[in-house]
């Protein structure tokens, strides 16, 4: 029986041999292995950035917004008059009686023109509390946040995002200064870090007051959330129960407040970007087939082509299974090698997109390395089956002759 | 050793049945000089490739070394092809990638030979048919007569008790095809036996013995 390290060798030799072909599947198989593994990878860096995006509102976040989720949308836009009730600061306080919850954080969002000596501009902002920094992770790079006051204290202070910072005052010291918004002026007490992202929200164009300042500022008593982050992931479903149950009773018995969680949220998003990853590598995985079929025409043509040395083989003592081994160790030795560059070229793609694009953390997921490597090894393996077993039965006597 | 009793080969072309071999009863013995001649479509090349288990008999039995092998199964075949049979043919079949050297190994790897061995031997048979330095070449660069002689090493390496030989020397000029006569030659005086098929009268005259074929049967058989 002929020997397993002679029967890789000849194949070995034989991928040499026919060099322009051998190249050809090589690069029909990498092809197929690096799409499989760039395009999960982008859907992995999609997942992780999701993900991350999220991480940055906050842990064990439960967020409280006016009407139920089946009315109108959420924009900035429907905070006020969509709900027949107002979500407002009492409200809010009120659902800061249960030992659950760590902190609650008020939330009111407008748009007004913030000025500062002949310099003006648009600009979003947030009325919220003390609390509202470590609920969203955010750190300051000046100054202080709001401070500790009573929530429906009104008070004339406002921490500003660096990019606001930088076109009002360009050059100037900002801290301890006055900016105008709306009819009132406030004393700037905090500047906060740039590298905080948060959905929805730029950091950098932001300017935060007191809630209750920005209520008079906007003219209104509803809140466009309330963020409660509570102690442990356990208590989640004790806090929810507790809102609702809280806003049911202050509202006249109508529950129209909406009650998520960042978790919720975050399943939903992570199911639909691991499904479409899954799927991008499916449709990946159609290329390795196709490279399969390819594998599978180039040893059928080759097996015509070797036809002489394959009656050759048979008339030097070799067996049809012998000569089924030849073929399929020699399609395997192709696949895996054009497998193994396709991961190399993968990874490489991999980096090039991190590369590109920084906030995407790409990384090839484990599984579609090794999945897509074992399809390639299998495809080259099942499509030289049917070369192979045409090999096998060739007529020595008929092969010999047509020399 | 080589004995064939009533063998028959058929083959169907068309609606018609064509008796390539018909009825050919046949003695060799271990060492002897061969010819098979006769007209093209005499059936010689098929009683070869009988003799060499490339083809098989349509009914009839044959005995290698005593031994039916008309019984034997597809994989015991190539076993046996392998230690007992050597082929040598018109048009070389070396394989066109490999060297000399390696295309002479081929037998040997089929027969899961140790490496160290094969070298040994293959060195031995380079040697004895005076293509040391021509080891390392591919058949393109080899003339007709050398691609011949490492054909005949190829066929002999495994140390086979039959030779078989068809139109060794039709493919090459009348200098070369008389050193590769030669070589075969000496191989059958240490005791090959040696079949050769030719349609080449002075080739056939050199043999000892010389059967003469004509649709299908043996016409003659004759000792000189």
């Amino acid at each position: 029986m002929i020997r397993t390290n002679d029967v890789i060798a000849f194949g070995w030799q034989a991928l040499k041999g026919y060099r322009s072909r051998t190249v050809l599947m090589l690069l029909a198989m990498c092809i197929g292995v690096a799409a499989v593994l760039m395009l999960t990878a982008l859907g992995e860096g999609a997942r992780n950035y999701v993900r991350s995006e999220f991480a940055s509102l906050g842990t064990n976040l439960v967020i409280v917004f006016p009407g139920r989720s089946e009315t109108t949308g959420q924009g900035m836009g429907t905070m006020m008059g969509v709900t027949p009730r107002d979500l407002t600061l009492d409200d809010a306080i009120a659902l800061t009686r249960n030992p659950n919850v760590q902190r609650i954080a008020p939330l009111n969002v407008g748009v007004a023109e913030v000025s500062w000596q002949n310099r003006k501009r648009e600009i979003t902002v947030l009325g919220s509390n003390s609390e509202l920094l470590k609920i969203r992770h955010w750190t300051m790079a000046r100054g202080d946040f709001l401070p500790e006051t009573d929530w429906d204290r009104a008070s004339a202070v406002c921490v500003i995002g660096t990019k606001i910072r930088n076109e009002i005052f360009g050059a100037h010291n900002a801290l301890g200064q006055y900016i105008r918004l709306g009819e009132n002026r406030y004393r700037v007490i905090g500047i906060l870090a740039s590298e905080g992202r948060s959905i929805g929200m730029d950091v950098e164009e932001l300017v935060i007051i007191p809630v209750s300042s920005a209520q008079s500022l906007f003219n209104t008593p509803s809140l466009f959330r309330i963020f409660i982050e509570v102690k442990s992931r356990a208590a989640i479903p004790n806090v929810i129960k507790f809102a609702e149950d809280t806003i049911r009773a202050r509202h006249q018995g109508e529950l129209d407040v909406t009650v998520i969680t960042q978790d919720a949220v975050l399943a939903t998003f992570d199911n639909i970007l691991g499904a479409l990853t899954y799927a991008v590598g499916g449709i990946a995985a159609i290329s390795l087939a196709v490279a399969g079929i390819l594998i599978m025409n180039v040893m059928l043509v080759a097996v015509s082509q070797r036809t002489s040395e394959i009656g050759l083989l048979k008339a030097l003592g070799a067996s049809g299974r012998e000569i089924v081994f030849l073929i399929l160790v020699e399609a395997l030795l192709l696949s895996s090698l054009g497998g193994l560059i396709g991961l190399i070229i993968g990874h490489l793609g991999s980096w090039g997109i991190r590369a590109a694009l920084p906030d995407l953390e790409a990384y090839p997921p484990g599984w579609a390395a090794i999945s897509s490597f074992l399809i390639a090894i299998a495809t080259g393996a099942i499509f030289s089956l049917l070369p192979a077993s045409k090999a096998s039965k060739l007529d020595p006597v008929m092969a010999l002759a047509r020399h | 050793m080589i004995k064939l009793e009533n063998i028959h080969r058929d083959f169907e072309v068309g609606d018609q049945i064509v008796h390539a071999l018909d009825d050919i009863n046949l003695e060799i013995q271990q060492g002897e000089y061969l010819s098979v001649m006769g007209p093209s479509g005499s059936g010689k090349s098929t009683l070869l490739n009988l003799i060499g288990m490339l083809d098989h008999a349509t009914s009839g039995s044959y005995y290698l070394n005593g031994k039916n092998v008309t019984e034997l199964d597809e994989k015991q075949e190539a076993e046996t092809r392998n230690k007992n049979i050597g082929f040598v043919f018109q048009a070389f079949h070396l394989v066109p990638r490999l060297t000399a050297a390696q295309n002479i190994e081929l037998p040997l790897i089929l027969a899961g030979i140790d490496p160290s061995i094969r070298k040994e031997k293959i060195d031995k048979v380079l040697e004895e048919l005076n293509l040391t330095d021509r080891a390392h070449h591919k058949p393109d660069q080899l003339s007709g007569g050398q691609r011949q002689r490492v054909a005949i090493a190829r066929a002999t390496i495994s140390e086979p008790s039959v030779l078989l030989a068809d139109e060794p020397t039709g493919n090459l000029d009348t200098k070369s095809g008389h050193d590769v006569m030669k070589t075969l030659e000496s191989l059958n005086d240490h005791g090959i036996t040696l079949i050769m098929v030719t349609h080449d009268v002075a080739l056939g005259d050199r043999s000892k013995r010389s059967i003469k074929m004509v649709d299908g049967r043996i016409e003659s058989d004759t000792l000189s």
